[in-house]
């Protein structure tokens, strides 16, 4: 628990994919230190079919890459979700930010011709 | 003191908080998502009530999972036939999964997994109170899946729409594994009390002394639940104790009379003006009792917990050391 976590609840927030983010604070990541740190933090992909893309589905700790995709298989894919899984870790997750959302996406929003129901099509015309 | 629209600094604390306008319209923007039933994600503004109410809720849930493996975990070797065995041993791995799913989303709220762990090790978050009852023969394998994981799915499936998004998706997942574990329940259930006269009895036994502690799980009556409405207005909860207690009383009468098997109520009946049973009053003193610590197996599993924490330190230490070797091994690699 950090005592500047209510500040804004963003400031010490950083992301981690579509699970979400993570707050930096009280969250270990991948940091030299002694025994008795915390496995760092995976963020778990899985292709649940072939011609699917990737999706994320959670997360998870472990120590290295290959524990984490052992880990994933036996949390994320017990019951055959799954047929490829991608494990990376939380830190190297780099997101846009919620309290710049407006202006971040804001170059879209005008734009509306980008899209073919902008177009009035006359009657009759067909394959268009 | 530095400043901005957004942010102040805090003179006693030093903290950065938000000026009163920003604040107002982080607010704002949170009711509005709320209105919408839209979801709230890690990342954006929350109120700071909201947060540690999930995170009490979701980390306590997640000890809920990890602790109930133990009065399952307890008939593992004993269970009457391989197939048994390897059914139980498949759910008490999803009791783990579940409580992997939950620390997850405890973490997205900056809760850490060391944190929370210890949390729980302490006594100072609680688990689900159910699981301080004993498992005293085989069939409470069955009413621990028919009765506990049937109120627990009448508990979690309105939690899928909880408005927040990885509490939700935790819980569609969870949802989706507990039916195969309370059908597993009534399938034993019901060849208990289809078999051997003795059998039978012991299945009418496990139902008398597990029924009351399940209705129990819904928490105090709505009388007395004075956190509820706040959570009703946030969209963490949907319905109200009462309303998800009868939903199960309702749902579970019709159940037990096709396994044959008798629910220890005198007051139980049909309520044809209601539309629903009518059940007898529930012993809260014990309810309390077995929350504050006082129930047949509190300290049992408490210790069990601990133990098993402490004896996996040397593995989770050696894990840590093994991935460190490598790095260096692979450093060594590249630079060469």
């Amino acid at each position: 628990m950090s005592e500047t976590r209510d500040v804004a609840g963003t400031a010490d927030l950083t992301a981690a994919g579509g699970h979400g983010a993570v707050p930096t604070t009280g969250v270990p990541l991948h940091e030299p230190g002694g025994p008795g740190r915390d496995w760092p933090l995976w963020e778990v992909f899985i292709r649940s079919r072939r011609g699917l893309s990737h999706s994320h589905v959670g997360s998870l700790h472990a120590p290295d890459a290959g524990m984490a995709l052992r880990n994933a298989r036996d949390v994320y894919t017990r019951r055959q979700e799954g047929v490829s899984i991608w494990v990376i870790p939380a830190a190297a997750i780099t997101a846009s930010s919620p309290a710049e959302k407006d202006a971040f996406f804001d170059p879209a929003a005008d734009k509306i011709y980008r899209h073919p129901t902008f177009y009035d099509v006359p009657a009759g015309v067909k394959h268009l | 003191m530095e400043g901005s629209a957004v942010n102040r600094t805090d003179v006693e604390t030093g903290a950065l908080v938000p000026t009163e306008a920003a604040a107002n319209e982080l607010t704002a923007g949170f009711e509005r998502t709320l209105a919408a039933d839209e979801r709230i994600e890690p990342r954006d503004w929350m109120p700071d009530g909201y947060r540690k109410t999930l995170i009490r809720q979701i980390a306590q849930h997640a000890h809920s999972e990890i602790i109930g493996m133990q009065p399952e975990g307890n008939w593992i070797t004993r269970a009457p036939s391989l197939r048994r065995k390897a059914i139980l041993m498949a759910k008490v791995q999803d009791e783990a999964g579940h409580g992997l799913y939950l620390y997850s989303a405890a973490e997205t709220l900056g809760a850490s997994r060391e944190e929370v762990l210890d949390l729980l090790h302490a006594g100072k978050q609680r688990y689900s109170s159910i699981f301080n009852y004993p498992t005293l023969t085989w069939a409470d394998m069955g009413a621990v899946g028919w009765l506990v994981d049937g109120a627990a799915i009448v508990n979690q499936v309105p939690l899928c729409r909880c408005s927040y998004g990885p509490y939700a998706r935790a819980m569609v997942r969870i949802c989706k594994e507990e039916s195969f574990h309370q059908r597993q329940g009534f399938e034993i259930l019901n060849t208990l009390s289809h078999g051997t006269p003795a059998q039978h009895a012991m299945a009418q036994d496990a139902i008398d002394r597990w029924w009351w502690p399940s209705l129990m799980m819904f928490g105090p009556r709505d009388d007395e639940s004075p956190n509820s409405a706040q959570s009703m207005a946030w969209g963490i909860k949907r319905f109200s104790n009462d309303e998800l207690r009868q939903r199960f009383v309702d749902m579970t009468v019709p159940q037990a009379e096709v396994l044959g098997l008798s629910l220890p109520d005198p007051d139980l009946r049909w309520n044809a003006d209601a539309g629903h049973y009518d059940y007898g009053p529930i012993d809260w003193d014990e309810f309390f009792a077995v929350l504050k610590g006082d129930g047949p197996c509190n300290a049992q599993r408490m210790a069990h917990r601990r133990r098993a924490h402490d004896d996996g330190a040397w593995v989770r230490q050696a894990a840590l050391a093994f991935a460190d070797k490598q790095a260096v091994r692979a450093e060594a690699i590249v630079a060469a």
